[in-house]
């Protein structure tokens, strides 16, 4: 499918291949529309409240739908599938495979999106991400709600065969000369994140069905009316969710894994210290997931043991940190954009995980919990590592699916503007939760300091909403009429790409 | 890996790791102090519901949405919801404890200054709850 542009070939080609490239093209495109969808509704959201009182949107239940949507778009459409469309591209040429292992499961794993897509937009429920009951089992509008949880069924189902997939193209397939310990990180990373879906997402999948009887009326797990508990939920909630969180973090990181040795021009610091960070997050990510849970009436030594599980992570991603940067010590770095990507997102990343410590310390979670403090904090993460690292990536392997180069130019103009917006909107929104302010409201009373970092954050917004038109921009420019890459090093940066141009497409 | 020494990033990690037991250490410590309810405490049941908060004192006396309390008493909160989930807060105070229907969580304050604060909802709880607010009326002791 190399140089798709160049040699057009008709659209239903494309889009009933199960070759890996083609299948990853389509999560591409599907991710990025995605993405920019559901930073519209962050646009709607932001701009709502840059002032106490309605602003755009007419009624708070407007209000809830659209950040409820918001927030599952980006997570389960664009994360998700864009870590799918990488690797899709490039696990099966970093374990020297012709294909992914099952390219028949690979092509329906993909085409469960659409629809798990389309019942989310078409109901446009507003539950907020987590579908909280009792509230979304007896106050939540239908059809709505049902349509976010088939939605979300759907989107679970194709997680797991994608995850199926990786493992066994990682571990079964990979060229027989190859040990387990020459598999590149970017690849690890899948090896890893895709375990974690295997062992955390039947949870949730249950979890789903329980939700879906519970409103029709059959089932009472999480209805007090019946006798159930909500907190029930929320642990198979988080027991899915929290080891979910390195699920989306863990292939953003391998991507800049990829990038950061390659534009440093020095081989990676430590390679067994990254692999090595890789597991160890995947077991110990297991550990943690009740500190989202401290103040629902949790006994102290329930909040001290998965106190202690969360802080247990931190040294695992400071690891990462530490191996990004003794790889750049010294290097020869070429600060193209995809490089500019990978650096703020490894700061932003630091950062993020800064601001993780004192939510997981309890007495601290108390003044951060369900406050924009922890909206700033998780944004920090979705946004600033995991979008960060993922655009970073696209830019990188724009060359490759083109065949041509994007603006170098508006690509680091791009990434300035959208930094300076991720600084603006989240690290505000940290000292917005310390004065108060809750989250998922349609409006705030006029307290002059909510005011005030209101509209910081809504400036920010609307700085990265103007980047992410230039990218589009560029993006569909470059595609047509960029300069033509030089395909063996369109970086110039030297050495072997995994850049698959090779790859046997039976339809080219 | 090279065969280059790694001793920077051992020396790293045992920074880290040394930071975190410290951190885990005095949250241990505070929370335990914090969660120690005073045998004193006046107990005031908290109900949340869509979308405001009820008070009930010791007296039987009930308010809607304002709730008054002396300097130099403690108070603990038994917080209940009829309907949904909801989280009562008052931010000034550090007061935080969801409201989960078919549960009686707790929590405690000693307020030490006279004025008002804001008691708000912190946990979704459907259409208004942006506007599930209160408020704290801190008043000097009467006696």
């Amino acid at each position: 499918m190399v140089l798709e542009l160049q040699k057009p070939r008709p659209i239903w080609q494309i889009m009933f291949s199960t070759h890996h490239t083609d299948v990853g093209l389509l999560y591409l495109i599907t991710s990025l529309g995605f993405l920019f969808l559901g930073g519209a509704l962050a646009l709607a959201i932001r701009a709502e409240l840059f002032l106490p009182g309605a602003q755009i949107i007419g009624d708070a239940m407007t209000f809830n739908r659209i950040f409820t949507v918001h927030g599952t778009t980006l997570i389960f459409l664009f994360i998700i599938p864009f870590a799918s469309a990488v690797g899709n591209y490039y696990v099966p040429i970093m374990v020297r495979y012709k294909d992914m292992a099952y390219p028949k499961l690979n092509a329906i794993a993909f085409w469960m999106i659409p629809p798990g897509g389309a019942l989310i937009w078409l109901g446009f429920a507003d539950f907020t991400w987590y579908a909280t009951p009792p509230y979304s089992i007896i106050s939540a509008p239908g059809p709505a709600a049902d349509m976010w949880i088939f939605g979300l069924k759907i989107l679970g189902i194709s997680s797991v065969l994608g995850a199926i997939n990786f493992v066994v193209t990682i571990l079964k397939c990979k060229h027989p000369d190859m040990s387990i310990g020459q598999v590149p990180l970017l690849a690890w990373s899948f090896l890893s994140s895709s375990l974690i879906i295997l062992v955390a997402i039947p949870t949730f999948a249950a979890a789903l069905l329980m939700l879906l009887t519970d409103r029709l009326g059959v089932s009472g797990f999480f209805n007090p009316a019946m006798g159930g508990d909500p907190i029930a939920y929320a642990h198979l909630f988080w027991f899915t969710f929290h080891p979910e969180v390195y699920v989306l973090v863990i292939p953003a990181i391998g991507m800049m894994y990829e990038i950061i040795p390659r534009f440093s021009r020095k081989p990676i610091y430590s390679y067994n210290s990254g692999v090595f960070a890789f597991v160890l997050l995947s077991i110990v990510g297991f550990s943690s997931w009740a500190h989202h849970m401290y103040a629902t009436g949790m006994s102290f030594t329930e909040k001290t043991v998965f106190m202690v599980g969360t802080l247990a992570a931190v040294p695992a991603s400071a690891m990462h940190v530490f191996n990004f940067v003794a790889t750049m010590w010294n290097g020869r770095i070429k600060f193209l954009t995809p490089m500019m990507w990978s650096v703020g997102g490894i700061a932003l990343f630091f950062s993020a995980g800064a601001g993780g410590v004192a939510n997981a310390a309890m007495p601290l979670d108390f003044t951060t919990h369900d406050t924009y403090w922890v909206v700033g904090h998780f944004h920090l993460f979705v946004m600033g590592t995991i979008a960060f690292g993922s655009i970073g990536f696209f830019y990188y392997m724009f060359p490759y699916v083109t065949g041509r180069m994007y603006n170098e130019t508006l690509g680091k103009v791009h990434f300035i503007m959208s930094f300076v917006g991720t600084v603006l909107v989240f690290f505000t929104q940290h000292v917005l939760g310390l004065y108060g302010m809750p989250r998922r409201i349609f409006d705030y009373p006029p307290i002059p300091e909510w005011i005030a970092m209101n509209q910081i954050a809504t400036v920010g917004a609307m700085i990265i909403g103007v980047s992410m038109a230039i990218f589009l921009a560029n993006m569909i420019y470059s595609s047509g009429k960029g300069k033509l890459a030089n395909t063996e090093d369109p970086f110039g940066v030297g050495g072997k790409y995994y850049y698959p141009f090779e790859a046997k497409n039976p339809s080219h | 890996m090279g065969g280059h020494s790694n001793w920077p990033e051992w020396i790293y990690i045992g920074v880290v790791v040394a930071l975190m037991v410290w951190v885990g250490a005095e949250a241990w410590e505070a929370e335990r102090l914090v969660e120690h309810v005073p045998e004193d405490a006046e107990t005031i049941i908290v109900t949340g519901q869509q979308w405001f908060w009820t008070f009930e004192h010791e007296d039987g006396t009930k308010e809607i949405g304002e709730l008054h309390v002396e300097v130099g008493k403690a108070y603990k909160f038994e917080i209940v919801s009829t309907d949904v989930n909801h989280s009562f807060n008052i931010h000034d105070y550090v007061v935080l404890m969801d409201a989960i229907p078919g549960r009686v969580n707790t929590v405690w304050f000693a307020p030490t200054d006279a004025g008002t604060h804001d008691i708000q909802c912190r946990e979704y709880c459907g259409l208004i709850h942006y506007n599930m607010r209160g408020t704290l009326i801190v008043e000097e002791p009467h006696s």
